[in-house]
Parts: C-alpha cells; structure tokens; sequence
C-alpha cells in the first residue's frame, strides 16, 4: 500500500521538476506580493512590523490557492486520474500522496524563503522562527483543504473562480492563528505556542479527513 | 463471470439504455457496437465502476462491484479513449508507475521487453509527449502485456494503430482470451478472432 504513495509522491515530484515554471510561479508569486505592501505604505519599521504577520499570510493562501488549481487538472485531462481511480489501491493514499508532492514542491519553499520575507518587515529573529513554524504547519492545512475543492471544482468552467470562493473561507482560522502566532511572539516566543498547538491540531484534523472527502469528491468529478 | 443485471444509465436527461442484461463468460470477447453516442463508453465506464448506473448493478464473480471495490480492480484492466499517459515522462516510467500502482510489480527488464514487443525499441526514453498519436497508443496498450488481470475493458483499442499493430493486438486479444480472460471491446473494426467466442451487443437500436 505504502509503494502506491511513494509510486505517485516520486511522480509527482518528477513531474514538477520536469515543469518548473508552475513552481516557480506560486514562490514568485508569494515574494512579489510580499514586497508590494512595503512599496505601497511606507517602510516605516513599526507599521511594517504591525503589517508583517498578516501579509505574509494572506499572500501565502493566495499563492497556495494559485497552485491547487492544477493539482488534479492535470490527470484529469490525460487520464491519469481515471487510471488512478482503478488501481486497487485505497484513493484517499493516493490523494494524500498527490497533495504531500503537491505540498512539497510549492509550500516547503514559502516555508524556507520565510527569513528573507521577516527582514523585509523587520521581525525579531525569534517571530522568524516562530513564522516558520507556523507557516510550516499551517501551509500543509492549506493544501489538504484545497484539494477538496480542487477535487469538486475538477472539470468546471471557471472552476479557478469557484475555487477560491469555496476555499478562501475554510482558510480563515488558519490565517488567523498563523498569523496570530508570530504577532504575540514579538514579546515572549513561549506566548505562541497555544497557537502553534492549535495550528498543529488542524493539521492532524485535516490529515485525516481531507484526504477521504477529496478522494469521494474526485470519483463524483469523474463520473 | 462478469454479468451486468438490468442496467440502465441515463446521462443528463437523455436515456443511453435500459434494462440491459449481459454476462461475459470467461475465454470470450463482447464487441459492444452501435452509433457515435449510443452510449458505448458509458456502458464500458460503467462496468468497470467509474459511472454509477441510474437502476441495476454489475457482478463480478457473483458479487455486486461496488462490494467488492479493491478486489474487482485489481482484476480489471482498463483503456479508456484518455491514454493515462504522463507527456513528461518516458514510456519507461509511465508503465513503470502503472505497473507498481496495479500491485502487480514487474521487472524493468520485462517493460523494456514489453515496450520492444509492441515496435518501441528506440523510443523507451523518450517523454510521451514526443511520439506519435499511434506510438503513444501502443504505449498504452504495452500495459496488456505486463498486467495478469483476466478481465480487459478496452474502449477503441485499435483506434490510431497502423496495420502491424493491429495485427499484434488480435494476437494480444486471442492470446488473453485463450487463457480463459474476459475482453469487453468498442470498436468499429471486425474483430476477426482464432480464439475464444466472439458475442455483439448492438447499443442504440
């Protein structure tokens, strides 16, 4: 069971290494945002690091919810997908596997390109690592609940629209414990970790149930 | 073996159709026929549990499909008109991966011999999205070669196939067959078979 995720995980990987623009594009994506807001209101050091935890969020589930798009499109229009659907293998794994790559290649590099954004807005190095922290539990939440959308939107005309309209409400508790975790860190990093934990036990949550909506939603998808 | 018992199937508002009984035995071949959108692939995607029908069900063994899941794909095998090929990776690892996912693991060397078999020596290396229509049909129909599931469900396998591997395919398909598996087929060729029972089903009339 276990080599069907590993199977479609190294696939996964190899195909976006094979197509890195569209990988590129969410990281680029995710930095020019980043840097627009300075450019718009001012550098001034304390606006900036009011400002900072917020942006940095919301630009990451603009770019997460600019990569889900393509994160089944693609079997689906080749007929990978059906042949997925067919393999005896449970199509939840498959669809962890799928979103894990997908994690992998577009929110792991948000998470590591996370310092060079702190010093933009002038983070203490502790909220630094307190954001990377939080964005590496809370991206992957982003990603597992996309790929239910992703899944239901599969096929429709101007299923990108419809996406975000499904997905940018489910993203809004961890936007606000994310971004909460590296705003209350400025003065003390132990007063992040409630945050930190809850974000920790989304993660869990949808570790364990998105996968299987995702994988019923595809079958509908298909039919 | 594979039976479907008062199937009907209704796609939108349009009725494909109704009350329709078969049953495959094992060692024969169904060529499904009928009109452009008489609900060919539809019957095809139905068996193998990709389309839920509106009335009936489909039995593999005597079981309902859906209560089998696993254990009924696991002995199907099916090519759809979408090919289920990577463009961005080799003959090579798309079988590779196809192979590894049926649970049916096969050693690299039987894919090279698979892929030379079906005319692709040359071309194992290549990403898919560099051959033609009809090499990449034969890359798809190599997964007949490497796969021990008795049941093919095959929609328009000789479509896109020059003369010669048309000729490999019959043999593919008499050989299967004369192995006591089940081949479910659309096509609008005669299937002009050594082996095995030939039975029609004519949708649409």
């Amino acid at each position: 069971m276990w080599s069907a995720f590993w199977c479609i995980l190294q696939r996964d990987l190899r195909l976006g290494l094979r197509r890195r623009t569209e990988v590129l594009t969410a990281l680029a994506f995710f930095m020019i945002v980043v840097s627009l807001f300075p450019l718009g209101i001012g550098t001034e050091r304390q606006t900036l690091q009011i400002l900072g935890p917020g942006v940095v969020w919301v630009a990451a589930l603009l770019a997460s919810m600019l990569a889900l798009e393509r994160l089944f499109a693609a079997d689906y229009e080749d007929g990978t997908l059906e042949q997925l659907v067919l393999t005896p293998q449970p199509l939840s794994l498959l669809v962890l596997a799928k979103v894990a790559a997908h994690w992998l290649l577009t929110g792991l590099p948000l998470v590591l390109i996370a310092p060079l954004v702190g010093m933009q807005y002038h983070l203490t190095p502790t909220q630094i690592v307190i954001m990377m922290l939080a964005l590496g539990l809370g991206t992957p939440v982003l990603g597992l609940i996309g790929s239910i959308g992703a899944a239901l939107t599969l096929g429709v005309r101007g299923g990108g629209i419809l996406l975000s309209l499904l997905i940018l409400p489910l993203y809004i508790p961890v936007l606000v414990y994310g971004a909460g975790a590296i705003e209350v860190s400025r003065i003390a990093s132990t007063d992040a970790q409630p945050y930190l934990l809850l974000l920790a036990a989304f993660l869990l949550t949808a570790l364990t149930l998105a996968p299987l909506a995702g994988a019923a939603a595809l079958k509908i998808a298909l039919e | 073996m594979l039976e479907a018992v008062a199937l009907s199937c209704r796609r939108g508002e349009r009725r494909l159709f109704q009350d329709l009984h078969l049953d495959v035995q094992p060692g024969s071949l169904l060529h499904v026929r009928g009109r452009n959108g008489s609900g060919k692939t539809t019957l095809l995607r139905t068996l193998c549990g990709l389309f839920t029908p509106e009335t009936g069900e489909v039995r593999w063994r005597g079981k309902s499909i859906q209560s089998l899941g696993e254990d009924y794909r696991r002995e199907l095998l099916y090519c759809g008109h979408l090919l289920g090929l990577k463009a961005d990776l080799t003959a090579i690892e798309n079988l590779a991966i196809a192979s590894t996912l049926s649970s049916d693991p096969v050693r690299t060397h039987e894919l090279w011999q698979a892929l030379e078999r079906l005319g692709l020596a040359g071309f194992e290396d290549l990403p898919i999205r560099m051959l033609s229509q009809g090499q990449k049909k034969r890359v798809a129909l190599a997964r007949l070669l490497l796969s021990h599931a008795p049941l093919w469900v095959l929609d328009e396998p000789f479509s896109a196939l020059d003369r010669e591997a048309v000729c490999l395919l019959e043999e593919l398909l008499a050989r299967h067959l004369g192995q006591g598996g089940l081949v479910i087929l659309t096509t609008h060729q005669e299937v002009p078979l050594t082996s095995g029972r030939v039975a029609h089903l004519d949708l649409g009339y």
